[in-house]
């Protein structure tokens, strides 16, 4: 059976795993900001506190994705919230990292400005270093999406679905034509959430850096 | 008035930047910070706004220990340019210079015109400016937003640290030109840190020269020329300055109309054009009053303060005469 047949008749089965992937990685991209975000933000500011909190995300980040799948069976037993669990490990140091170094690198000049005009830390925050930092959040967010997208394939084998369902049935049955009908899908998706992400990126830099 | 008592400053890491500083900066005057980098003027400033804390003695402004004054509030009354420029460039230039009004809960009719009028003060067109980002702006034009920025929500203290470094001498001259007339009418307490003895005593009511962490000399620039405290305060003026005045000094006021001013203030001491210019600062310190008013002729006068005297005792020979 060639490609487009295959597409064809399996068209319902693609169309679910599809969507499943996207709700997969959405969700455990959205989880991950959730999380990261704040923490990046709370080492920005207590230092002391970034070294070792970083280290432990890249430490996870380590371990083999179809090790840390593995792990996680025996804890959480099998479904979604197994894979979403190690696809939010994942998604957490690129974002985490981005948005420290996003902070940390605003010009100590423009926060000394805007302490000695007498405005407070979440001021400073909110108007000085996230808008300025944004850039770097957000090419932290698209990392960790693309990063997800490729993982989720793995999420078959905790039973959570996903296109890793069509690709590894396809290897199963010796059936190139499904095996490409999973991971072509696969691509186009972390191609698509790139260039989206990288449009965001662009229109998220303030105005006065692109000069 | 802003008073230091016993003010030392130790960083976590040892440098002792400041040791056992004592002075007073008077109020509605500008006194200029001077001494070599490093010496630490930029920390004695940043004490009076606590973005440095002491680590022993205590500020006062009016008399109230700043240890009890609320450092937001605090900072929201006292203009700062700082060092660096600091302007946020993610902000256009109206926006980074209504920040400190914004805060203080401003009308906005009232900051835009504050900041009109401010722009056009500083020699900044506001309708080319206003909405630019200050990448777009050169390094003179950008110190020039700074010094908006810092007067923009009208402080009474204004911290100014080298504010005119980036700009070329000709901007220079002339924003030092500015900023001694816009002191004449808004009075503020302003510190001003330099880096350059001719800033200094062009602009300053009071001098104070730093080294190592400690005062060498408090005074006026007239003093301060004609009595260097030690070889410090000597060579730091410039032994060619001091010498410059000498020969200057002996000659009379009728030599220097053009540096004196046409209009008199009220109350002046009279004294005949023929005075040399030493023997002038002596009459109008024994005087009392703030002026001399110089005759020139039956009834045409020109009027000098300590100023003007201090322009004529330095004023080469080329040009600056008429
Ligand atoms: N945060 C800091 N930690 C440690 N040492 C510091 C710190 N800030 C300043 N210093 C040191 O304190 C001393 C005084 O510094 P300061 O910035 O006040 O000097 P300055 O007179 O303003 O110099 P410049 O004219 O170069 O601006 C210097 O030796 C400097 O290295
Ligand atoms: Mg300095």
């Amino acid at each position: 059976m060639n490609f487009f047949d295959t597409l064809v008749s399996r068209q319902d089965m693609i169309q679910t795993a599809f969507l499943e992937h996207i709700y997969l990685s959405f969700v455990a991209v959205a989880i991950g900001i959730a999380i990261a975000l704040p923490t990046g933000i709370l080492i920005a500011r207590y230092r002391r506190f970034a070294e070792p909190i970083i280290a432990v995300t890249a430490i996870f980040q380590t371990i083999p994705s179809l090790a840390l799948f593995g792990f996680l069976v025996p804890l959480l037993g099998i479904g979604s919230p197994t894979a979403l669990i190690a696809l939010i490990i994942y998604a957490l140091l690129p974002i985490l990292r981005n948005t420290y170094t996003g902070i940390t690198g605003v010009d100590g000049s423009v926060i000394e400005a805007g302490r000695g005009m007498g405005m407070t830390r979440t001021q400073i925050l909110r108007q000085i270093e996230l808008p300025l930092a944004l850039p770097f959040i957000m090419a932290g967010i698209r990392t960790a999406t693309v990063l997800t997208v490729g993982i989720a394939t793995l999420a078959t084998f905790v039973g959570a679905g996903g296109l890793g369902d069509i690709i590894y049935r396809g290897l199963q049955s010796y059936n190139n034509s499904l095996v490409l009908a999973g991971a072509l899908p696969v691509a186009l998706l972390a191609i698509g959430f790139d260039l989206i992400l990288k449009w965001i990126e662009k229109r998220t830099t303030p105005k006065g850096l692109k000069l | 008035m802003i008073r230091f008592e016993g003010v030392t400053k130790q960083f976590p890491d040892g440098t002792e930047a400041l040791k056992k500083v004592s002075l007073t900066f008077p109020s509605h005057q500008l006194t200029a910070i001077i001494g070599p980098s490093g010496c630490g003027k930029t920390t004695l400033m940043k004490m009076v706004n606590k973005l440095e804390k002491p680590t022993q003695g205590e500020i006062y402004i009016d008399e109230k220990p700043i240890t009890d004054l609320e450092e937001v509030e605090l900072r929201r009354k006292i203009g700062y340019v700082i060092q660096r420029i600091g302007l946020f460039p993610h902000m256009t230039i109206k926006e980074n210079a209504s920040l400190v009004p914004k805060l203080l809960g401003w009308p906005k009719e009232k900051t835009a015109s504050r900041i009109q009028e401010l722009m056009e003060l500083t020699g900044l067109d506001p309708d080319t400016y206003l909405e630019r980002y200050p990448l777009e702006l050169s390094g003179g034009q950008q110190q020039r937003v700074g010094v908006v920025r810092a007067l923009a929500g009208d402080p009474n203290i204004i911290l100014m640290d080298e504010p005119f470094s980036a700009l070329d001498p000709i901007s220079r001259e002339q924003l030092q030109d500015e900023l001694r007339n816009l002191q004449q009418t808004i009075q503020k307490t302003i510190v001003f840190v330099t880096h350059d003895m001719d800033e200094a005593l062009k602009i300053a009511d009071t001098i104070v020269v730093m080294r190592k962490g400690q005062v060498e000399q408090i005074g006026s620039p007239a003093e301060i020329l004609g009595n260097p405290a030690n070889d410090f305060v000597r060579s730091f003026i410039g032994v060619e300055r001091i010498q410059r005045q000498r020969p200057f000094g002996d000659k009379s006021l009728s030599e220097f109309i053009g540096l004196f001013k046409t209009e008199g203030t009220g109350s002046a001491h009279e004294v005949s054009g023929s005075l040399t210019v030493k023997e002038a600062f002596e009459v109008l310190e024994q005087s009392g009053q703030t002026h001399l008013a110089i005759r020139l002729g039956e009834s045409r006068h020109v009027y000098a303060g300590e100023r003007e005297l201090l322009k004529a005792a330095l004023a080469k020979e080329e040009g600056e005469l008429v």
